[in-house]
């Protein structure tokens, strides 16, 4: 038996880089990362800030040209960057599986559900019987409330609605029982009720399977309803690190505040939101310095040269950013 | 500015549904919007919001006369605008513009940014090339964009700037009405703040009156004085967006706030799934259209369909007993953290400074 108290997965260092005509790009740069046993860590950040290359680094999944030019990938201790390929088939689906935005685009259309479902079954275990696999199927449908599942499983996908498709998604994804399971924003093109029960959906089948969940996401409700802890990202780099309500709670670095203040509340009446000024850097022209600096309202001269690390500034809760807390440099 | 610019009545969207090859058979009709009827008055900004194929996006096009409504009437000014043709339409369409959702997708990428916004004036025979030249740059300043840009193409921006050349294309022949579908939804958040604020500045600098189809709630809350809300091509609920957050009346507008999962761990599992999926509109439930999902539904609600009515004043709802809901029970309170809403008070001031 392993230690339970070590995490499930542990990122060390991780960069993927992606060669370009104008040069190499990073998408990834020197994230640390660590995923505790069955909890949720939430992913959050705008459009190329890195946060879906990271989720397929950790899948080795990553296309040419982009390849993960340095870190560790530790899953239960063993490094996933250095297994070979066939060893890495069995892990993806077995031990890491992944779940999409768009439902539509990851199912096969002229595939039944079912076949699709089995697919992977087949692909781990291949002496099980047709008749087996169904069942096997089935079952997997029924765990995620498909109602009439044994109907649905001769369906094809243009037949269900995007929350059935994703549950379906998720069916594939959980039907070798992974340790660990990648949601990229998972409910980012559902409707908002049908988002609450997909959201609903992973918390009980994380009770059930006490499986651990990497969520990426831009929404910070989804990540405070569903995430135990949350990393930020910004332009490739992990910039506040943090227990959830932490995150919200003491929330330390500029970029998360701006994130925090940019978002309409529910509880309180606004005239203007506090958005960030500018737009995220493209990764072939990051700022000097911390890549936040041009957007950042307390940047200082030194924030314009010198890249700060991400440092403990109260115990579990870290962020890279040389003037957190803030309060202690502006008056 | 109490002036009622837009009033729609009994409007309804069909799509017949046809079958076979040659002998193409009638085999049902979609309705997508279905009695669908409001007012907005100069100034003022109702979002209609809803699921995805409630109709509000229909309804936005019917209201430009982008398609052809199946009855029903719309006014603009009190002109039936589905009646006239010709230089009428024309004029009718100068004052009524439209921004869309996908800022990628309604640039043309041939066209530079000072052609894409002069456009419009060009079709209306407004002023001459160097009055155009001028508003251009005039446009370009007020959505916060610079003259320098003018001479690019649309694939040189960002999706947030992509969508302030949108909003200052919909600007440039001085409208009465837009239409923002979807605005910001495709955007990221903090650039969805951006122009949001954009949006709500350049209402108050022109008297504009915006009709904003949107499916967030919580931007919906920013933006709108009053809510439609949608349901199967047909409106639920109606109400000054304080009331709708504070009172919801229908049990679908309670399903939609009790789903929105709020930036706050500490209230987590507030969240309240509604179950089951959106009827398909081509065979919409009996009675009352929400029954199949409402935990609500009596007998009565399966047979007879639900009028909106007044509940109170500029207040109105269509369920047979919304008087007799159990209360809300929402609770949107609680908010930042201490720790948190002093930073971001800092925050602020730093930006201001």
């Amino acid at each position: 038996m392993r230690d339970t108290s070590e995490p499930l997965l542990r990122i060390e260092g991780l960069r993927t880089v992606f060669r370009t005509h104008g040069g190499e790009i990073t998408a990834v740069d020197g994230v640390d990362l660590s995923v505790p046993r069955g909890r949720t860590l939430g992913i959050v950040g705008e459009s190329g800030c890195g946060k879906s290359v990271l989720s397929l680094s950790v899948m080795r999944l990553v296309a040419h040209p982009g390849r993960i030019a340095a870190g560790r990938v530790l899953l239960d201790g063993r490094d996933l960057l250095q297994v070979s390929s066939a060893e890495m088939r069995d892990v993806r689906g077995s031990q890491v599986a992944m779940i999409f935005q768009e439902p539509m685009t990851s199912l096969n259309p002229v595939h039944t559900v079912g076949f699709q479902i089995t697919e992977a079954m087949r692909a781990h275990d291949t002496r099980a019987s047709a008749a087996e696999l169904r069942e096997r199927a089935i079952e997997a449908l029924n765990r995620v409330r498909i109602p009439a599942p044994d109907r649905r499983f001769d369906e094809y996908p243009h037949q269900l609605s995007g929350g059935m498709r994703q549950r379906v998604m998720i069916a594939m994804a959980l039907s070798c029982k992974p340790k660990l399971l990648i949601a990229d924003e998972p409910t980012t093109a559902l409707d908002v009720t049908v988002q609450a029960q997909i959201l609903d959906l992973l918390r009980d089948l994380q009770a059930e399977t006490g499986m651990s969940i990497i969520l990426i996401t831009h929404d910070l409700g989804v990540v405070a309803e569903m995430a135990d802890e949350v990393a930020v990202m910004y332009a490739g780099r992990v910039v506040e690190r943090a227990e959830a309500g932490a995150i919200f709670g003491d929330p330390m670095h500029p970029y998360t505040l701006g994130l925090l203040g940019s978002v309409p509340r529910l509880d309180e009446e606004r005239e203007t939101l506090l958005a960030i000024e500018g737009s995220v850097p493209p990764p072939f022209a990051l700022p000097k310095g911390c890549r936040f600096h041009p957007r950042c309202p307390f940047a200082a001269p030194e924030c314009r040269s010198e890249q700060p690390p991400l440092r403990e500034i109260v115990p579990g809760h870290s962020a890279a950013c040389l003037r957190a807390p803030v309060e202690a440099f502006v008056a | 500015m109490s002036e009622t610019l837009l009033e729609v009545n009994g409007l309804a969207k069909h799509y017949p549904v046809r079958k076979g090859l040659i002998v193409a058979k009638q085999v049902g009709t979609v309705r997508a919007v279905d009695g669908v009827s409001f007012s907005l008055k100069r100034g003022e900004t109702l979002a209609l919001v809803g699921e995805s194929g409630c109709g509000k996006s229909t309804t936005a096009r019917l209201v430009l006369r982008l398609i052809e409504p199946s009855a029903g009437t719309i006014r603009f000014e009190g002109v039936d605008v589905t009646r006239i043709s010709g230089a009428a339409q024309r004029a009718m369409r100068r004052r009524m513009q439209i921004v869309f959702q996908d800022p990628y997708a309604s640039l043309n990428p041939r066209l530079t940014v000072a052609e894409t916004i002069a456009e419009p004036m060009l079709v209306h025979g407004i002023g001459d090339a160097a009055s155009r030249r001028k508003r251009v740059e005039e446009l370009l300043s007020l959505v916060g964009l610079r003259s320098f840009h003018a001479q690019r193409y649309p694939h040189e921006f960002s999706g947030g700037q992509r969508q302030r050349i949108g909003i200052a294309r919909a600007l440039a022949v001085q409208p009465d009405l837009v239409v923002c579908d979807e605005p910001v939804s495709a955007l990221d958040v903090s650039i969805q703040a951006q122009v949001v604020n954009l949006l709500k500045d350049l209402q108050r600098r022109f008297g504009l009156a915006y009709l904003f189809i949107a499916h967030d709630l919580a931007v919906v809350k920013h933006v709108a004085d009053r809510v439609a809300v949608m349901y199967l091509g047909q409106i639920v609920e109606v109400a000054g967006k304080r009331d709708l957050f504070a009172a919801p009346r229908h049990p679908y507008t309670r399903a939609l706030l009790a789903a929105i999962p709020h930036p706050d761990p500490q209230r987590r599992g507030q969240v309240k799934p509604l179950g089951g999926d959106l009827p398909s509109p081509l065979n919409p439930p009996s009675g009352c259209r929400f029954h199949t999902r409402c935990p609500f539904a009596q007998e009565r609600c399966r047979k007879e369909a639900p009028a909106l009515r007044q509940l109170a004043p500029g207040h109105e709802a269509a369920c047979h007993f919304a008087e007799t809901l159990p209360a809300v029970g929402l609770d949107f309170t609680g908010g930042l953290s201490e720790a948190a809403t002093k930073r971001l008070a800092l925050y602020a001031k730093a930006r201001a400074a």
